[in-house]
C-alpha cells in the first residue's frame, strides 16, 4: 500500500519558502531550497538581509551544481525534495505571468511530464519488440536454421510452406536442422547426437556471451531488477543502476539468457529495461533530473510501462506498479502510468513481434464455462502454488546467501555455465523443456482442439463426431496423454530444481515465467486428471450434476491458467494485479473467480509460512534500507529506545551556530561518518536550530574554499543571519545558513515508536531528531528504524547495510 | 554537453522508430499476410493445412480451401470442423531487428575484446608501468572532498575532444569498475 497522497500538506503552513534567487536578483539560485521556520523569519526582509550581510558577498549566489544531491547509496529526503519542487514550481508560476515566453515555457513545463510519458512508452514498446523477435530467432537458432533468410525463425521461415499434410507440418524445406545441413540426415541415432551437441553448445555459447557481457560492462545489469528498483523506488540511490549502459547490455544480454534455454523470464529485466528509459528522459527535462522525488514518479510510471509491455496488460502493469513496486504513487502519477502503459502497449502492437497480432505468446481465448465443483481442485492448485512460493523462496534465498557468502560467489562465469550446462543436458530429451518456456506455457494454456497435433491433445476422437470445434465433448485420453502426463511430470521436478539455481545468477533472469510454468504444467495435469474422472465416473455424485455423458465440462487449459496464476501468487505475493493480468491475457471475464480464488489461496498459504515475497526476501538478505509500508509495527518502545547516542556512548557529534572554524568542520567531516549534523545555539544549552547534510557541507566548504576570497582554515563558520561580532584581525567569515534546514523533524523523547514508524513511512524522512523540552537528545535515522525492527522481529539488525 | 548526447540519442532512437513504422507500413507485400486453414480428418479425407495469401475478410474456408477435397453437401460439414486464422507478419522489421541486433552485438564483443586484451598490452607498450601506477591512483582516490564535481571542473578545463572523451572513458571505466567490485567482489548489492 503506497503513499497515495502527502499526509503532511496539512502542515506545510507552517513552512515559510523563501525564495531568495528572486529577491536578491540573483539567477539560478533556486536550486537551493530555503525551508525556514516561519515564526522566526517573519520580521525578515530583503533589505535587512541584504544588509545583514553586509559587504560579505555570499558566495552562494551561483548555483552549485551538487548541493542538494546525494551520495551513492544513500537514502533520499522526501520532504526535501517535495518542497524542492514546490519551491521549482512556484517560481514558474510567478515568472510565466511576466513575457509570454515565460509563459511557453511555464505550459512546455507542465506538459513535460506527458512528454516523458510517451517517449518512455516508445522507447520500451520498441525495446520489447526488439527482445520478442530476436529470441524468437535466436531459441530456434540452436536447433537449425533458415535457409532462404537466416533473420526468420521457423515459424517464420515456413510461413508460406505448402507442406499440407498433418504429419509434415514442421517441416518446410526451407528450415534445416542443424543435422540435416551437415551430414543430409534429419533422423537417426547420429543426427539425434548432432542436434543434441549442438544445442547444449548453443546454449552454452549463449549464456557465455550474456555472462561475459555483464562483467565487462555493466555489473548492474544482472538479476531481475525487480528488488532494487522497489528500493530505489521507496528512495535509495545506487548510481548507476539505471544508466545508459545497463540499458543497453540488459537489452542484449537478457536476449542472450533467454534463448540459451535457462529457466528464466524476461518480465522482470523489462521492467529494469522500462525503467532505464525512464531514468534515461527524465534527464532530458530539468524538472525531473535535478529532484529525485520527482524522478521517482517517472520511475514508477515506467515500471507500469515495463509490465504493459511484458505480459501485454496496461491495466495489470499500472496495478502491478502500484501494488508491488512503488512506494509513493499520488493519483497524478497512476494517469501518467496508464498513459504510459498505453502508449508501450499499442508501440508493440504496431510492431506485432508474434504475428497474432497479440502482445504475448501465450495468449489464449476460450469461453466455455466452469462450475461451482471445479472451485476445489482450484484451490488445491492455490495451495500447491503456495507451497511452490514458499519453497521457491526458502531455497532461492539459502542458495543466494551461500552465493554471497561462500565461495561460490566468486565463479560468476563459471556458476553460469555449469547451470546452463545442466539445464541444456536435462531439457534437450523432455520436449516440454527443450522448447521455449513461453511456448510450452502457450501449448499448456490452449485447449485442446480436434486438430491439435501436440501429444497433449493424443484423445481417442469418435470418428463420427460432426460438430463444430469450439464444443468437443470430453474424451477418453489415448496413449499419447499418457505419454504427455510423464514427461510434464518429469518437467515439473526439473523446472522446479532448476528455477531455484537459476534466479539470482549473473546474467539478466526474470521468475514469472519459469513460475507460471510450474503452475501451468501442475494445473494442467490437475485439469486432464480431473477430466478424465469426470469421463470414466459419469454417474458419481459430484459429477452427476454437471457432467452429463457427451458433454463438455472440463477444461484442462483453465486448470493451467489458474495454477500459473497460483504459482506467480505464492513467489511475488501478488493478488490484484496478478488477477487483472491474467484477465487481460485471457479476455474472459468469466475466469476472474477461479483466478481470484487461486491467487487468494496461495497468498495465504504461502504467508502461513512467512510474510515476504521473494522481492522483500532478495532485499532483506542484500540489507538495503527498504520500509515496507506492508509491515506492522506493533512493539511498545519509545524513541527513546532508539535514538542515537545511546547510553555510555560519546555524545552526538553537532555543529554550533557560530564559532566553529572551517578547520574543526572538516575535522569533524573526516573523523566522523554521519550523513548530517545537528545545529545547535550553543553546546551548554543544545538549542535545536536546524540541520545540515553532510554532502552539503562538504561541497559547500569546498566550493567556498575556491571561490570565495578569504575563507581559509580558522574561517568562522555561521548559520545565524548576521555574521558574528569578530576582531579584525581574524579572517572572512563563512555564512552558510543557505545549506541548513531550519525545519528538521523533531519528536519527543517518550513519542512511541510505533509512531516514528509511521511517521518515517509515510513522510519519507530520512532523519528525525529526538528533543525534550527543546534540547537535543538524539537522533533517529532510517538505519536505526530498519535495525530496530529487525531487532524486534528477531532478525540480525546487522544485516541492514546501507544507509 | 551531456544534454547534447541526450538529445543525438533521443534523435536516433526516434529515427530508429521511424524506420521500423515506415517499414511495416510499406512492407505490407503478398509474402506478409496468410490466411492459414487447419482441417482435421472427416471421413476418409485425411487432415489438411491450406495456406493462402488472402485478405482478411477472404479467409475463411470456402476461399482457402482449394481444391475441396469433398463433394457438395459435404463442404459444409467439412468447413464447419476448419480453423481458419488471418495472419500477418512485417518480414522487413523481423530482418531490419535481427540485423540491428546482431549489428549491436558484434560491436559490442569487438569493443570487449578490445578492452580486454588489446588495450593492456597497447598501454604497456606506449607508456611502460607509468600509466598503471597512475590508474590505480585514480582508483584509490576517494577521499570525501575529492567527488564526481571535483571530476567535473577538471574535465572542464581541458579543451580538446579528444581528450574529453577519453576521460569520459576513463570515468565510465572507473565507474563500472567500483560496480564490479561492488556486485562480484564484495557482494554488496545484487545478490
Amino acid at each position: 500500500m503506497p503513499l497515495w497522497s502527502w499526509p503532511c500538506s496539512p502542515c506545510r503552513f507552517q513552512w515559510h519558502l523563501e525564495e531568495v534567487g528572486q529577491e536578491l536578483g540573483a539567477d539560478g539560485s533556486i536550486n537551493i531550497p530555503r525551508i525556514i521556520a516561519a515564526e522566526a523569519e517573519t520580521s525578515m526582509t530583503p533589505t535587512e538581509e541584504m544588509n545583514g550581510s553586509g559587504n560579505l558577498m555570499d558566495f552562494l549566489d551561483e548555483p552549485m551544481p551538487d548541493v542538494g544531491t546525494y551520495e551513492d547509496f544513500h537514502t533520499i529526503d522526501w520532504l526535501r525534495e517535495k518542497s524542492r519542487d514546490t519551491d521549482r514550481h512556484r517560481k514558474i508560476t510567478s515568472k510565466s505571468k511576466e513575457s509570454i515566453w515565460e509563459f511557453i515555457k511555464s505550459l512546455l513545463d507542465a506538459w513535460s511530464g506527458w512528454v516523458v510519458m510517451l517517449l518512455i512508452g516508445l522507447l520500451s514498446g520498441t525495446l520489447a519488440g526488439v527482445i520478442d523477435l530476436a529470441v524468437d530467432w535466436m531459441t530456434d537458432l540452436k536447433e537449425g536454421v533458415c535457409l532462404s533468410a537466416f533473420w526468420y525463425s521457423h515459424e517464420q521461415c515456413c510461413w508460406t510452406s505448402n507442406e499440407t499434410t498433418f504429419d509434415d507440418r514442421d517441416k518446410c524445406p526451407q528450415w534445416q536442422k542443424w543435422s540435416e545441413l551437415m551430414t543430409g540426415h534429419a533422423l537417426g541415432g547420429g543426427a539425434y547426437v548432432l542436434n543434441y551437441f549442438l544445442y547444449v553448445m548453443w546454449a552454452l555459447f549463449f549464456s557465455f556471451l550474456a555472462v561475459t557481457l555483464v562483467r565487462v560492462f555493466a555489473p548492474y545489469a544482472c538479476g531481475s531488477g525487480i528488488p532494487e528498483i522497489k528500493t530505489i523506488l521507496s528512495g535509495f540511490i545506487i548510481r548507476g543502476y539505471l544508466g545508459k549502459w545497463t540499458l543497453l547490455i540488459k537489452t542484449v544480454t537478457l536476449v542472450l539468457a533467454v534463448s540459451s534455454g535457462l529457466s528464466l523470464g524476461k518480465e522482470g529485466p523489462l521492467v529494469h529495461v522500462a525503467c532505464c528509459c525512464g531514468n534515461l528522459f527524465s534527464s532530458l527535462f530539468s524538472k525531473y533530473s535535478k529532484n529525485e522525488g520527482k524522478r521517482r514518479e517517472v520511475l514508477s510510471a515506467a515500471a507500469a510501462a515495463g509490465v504493459s509491455v511484458a505480459f501485454g496488460a496496461p491495466i495489470g502493469g499500472v496495478l502491478f506498479s502500484l501494488e508491488e513496486v512503488s512506494y509513493y504513487f499520488p493519483l497524478k502519477t497512476l494517469w501518467r502510468s496508464f498513459f504510459a502503459a498505453l502508449v508501450a502497449a499499442f508501440t508493440l502492437r504496431s510492431i506485432n513481434p508474434f504475428g497474432n497480432s497479440r502482445l504475448v505468446l501465450f495468449y489464449v481465448e476460450y469461453h466455455t464455462p466452469w462450475y461451482m465443483a471445479e472451485l476445489v481442485p482450484f484451490i488445491l492448485l492455490g495451495v500447491f502454488g503456495g507451497l511452490w512460493g514458499t519453497l521457491f523462496i526458502r531455497g532461492n534465498i539459502a542458495w543466494c546467501r551461500r552465493r554471497k557468502t561462500t565461495r561460490l560467489g566468486r565463479y560468476p562465469v563459471l556458476e553460469v555455465m555449469a547451470v546452463t550446462g545442466i539445464t541444456a543436458i536435462l531439457a534437450f530429451p523432455n520436449p516440454y523443456t527443450r522448447r521455449s518456456t513461453s511456448e510450452l506455457i502457450s501449448e499448456l494454456f490452449n485447449d485442446c482442439g480436434a486438430l491439435e497435433s501436440s501429444q497433449l491433445c493424443d484423445y481417442i476422437n469418435d470418428a463420427n463426431m460432426t460438430r463444430p470445434l469450439d464444443d468437443i465433448p470430453d474424451r477418453p485420453a489415448g496413449p499419447g496423454v499418457y505419454t504427455a502426463l510423464w514427461q510434464l511430470a518429469l518437467a515439473l521436478v526439473f523446472k522446479i530444481v532448476i528455477t531455484i539455481f537459476t534466479f539470482g545468477m549473473k546474467i539478466p533472469s526474470g521468475l514469472f515465467i519459469p513460475s507460471m510454468a510450474v503452475g501451468a504444467i501442475a494445473g494442467r495435469i490437475v485439469g486432464i486428471a480431473v477430466e478424465q474422472m469426470a469421463y470414466h465416473h459419469h454417474d458419481w455424485i459430484i459429477f452427476k450434476n454437471w457432467c452429463r455423458p457427451g458433454a463438455d465440462c472440463v477444461t484442462p487449459g483453465l486448470y493451467a491458467m489458474v495454477g500459473a496464476a497460483a504459482c506467480l501468487g505464492g513467489v511475488t505475493r501478488m493478488t490484484v494485479s496478478l488477477v487483472v493480468i491474467m484477465f487481460e491475457l485471457t479476455g474472459g471475464l468469466e475466469y476472474i473467480v477461479p483466478l481470484m480464488a487461486a491467487a487468494v489461496t496461495s497468498k495465504w498459504v504461502a504467508d502461513a509460512f512467512g510474510k515476504e515475497g521473494i522481492y522483500e526476501a532478495h532485499i532483506q538478505l542484500n540489507g538495503y534500507p527498504f520500509l515496507d509500508v506492508k509491515d506492522e509495527f506493533t512493539h511498545r518502545t519509545l524513541a527513546t529506545d532508539v535514538m542515537r547516542p545511546r547510553r555510555g556512548e560519546p555524545p552526538l557529534a553537532v555543529l554550533t551556530q557560530e564559532g566553529t572554524t572551517v578547520e574543526d568542520v572538516e575535522a569533524l567531516i573526516k573523523d566522523t561518518d554521519y550523513n548530517g549534523f545537528p545545529v545547535v545555539v550553543s553546546r551548554e544549552s543544545e538549542r535545536l536550530i536546524g540541520f545540515v547534510q553532510r554532502r552539503d557541507l562538504t561541497v559547500a566548504i569546498k566550493t567556498a574554499r575556491q571561490k570565495q576570497d578569504g575563507v581559509v582554515s580558522n574561517s568562522v563558520v555561521y548559520f545565524t543571519e548576521d555574521a558574528p561580532q569578530l576582531p579584525a584581525s581574524n579572517p572572512q567569515p563563512l555564512k552558510l545558513r543557505r545549506i541548513l534546514n531550519l525545519s528538521p523533524f523533531t519528536v519527543t523523547d517518550h513519542t512511541p515508536m510505533e509512531t516514528v514508524v509511521d511517521i518515517f513511512r509515510k513522510l519519507g524522512l530520512r532523519q528525525c531528531l529526538v528533543t525534550r523540552s527543546g534540547r537535543l537528545l538524539g537522533i533517529i535515522t532510517k538505519k536505526d528504524v530498519l535495525r530496530h525492527m529487525a531487532q524486534m522481529m528477531n532478525q540480525d539488525p546487522e544485516s541492514i547495510m546501507f544507509n | 554537453m551531456t544534454r547534447i548526447v541526450l538529445f543525438l540519442q533521443l534523435f536516433s532512437s526516434i529515427c530508429f522508430l521511424l524506420l521500423l513504422s515506415s517499414q511495416t507500413t510499406n512492407a505490407k507485400n503478398s509474402e506478409d499476410i496468410r490466411c492459414k486453414c487447419i482441417c482435421p480428418p472427416y471421413k476418409d479425407v485425411l487432415g489438411q493445412i491450406y495456406n493462402q495469401n488472402v485478405s482478411l475478410k477472404d479467409c475463411n474456408c470456402l476461399h482457402v480451401v482449394e481444391p475441396m477435397p469433398v463433394e457438395g453437401k459435404d463442404v459444409e460439414a467439412y468447413c464447419l470442423r476448419c480453423e481458419c486464422k488471418y495472419e500477418e507478419r512485417s518480414s522487413s522489421t523481423i530482418k531490419v531487428t535481427i540485423i540491428i541486433y546482431l549489428s549491436i552485438l558484434g560491436l559490442l564483443l569487438l569493443y570487449m575484446v578490445y578492452l580486454t586484451l588489446l588495450e593492456p598490452v597497447l598501454k604497456r607498450r606506449l607508456f611502460g608501468h607509468s600509466q598503471l601506477i597512475q590508474s590505480d591512483d585514480d582508483a584509490g582516490d576517494q577521499q570525501p572532498f575529492a567527488n564526481a564535481h571535483d571530476v567535473l571542473s577538471r574535465s572542464r578545463s581541458r579543451s580538446n575532444m579528444l581528450n574529453k572523451v577519453e576521460h569520459a572513458q576513463q570515468r565510465w571505466k572507473r565507474q563500472v569498475q567500483e560496480q564490479r567490485k561492488s556486485v562480484f567482489d564484495r557482494h554488496v548489492v545484487l545478490s
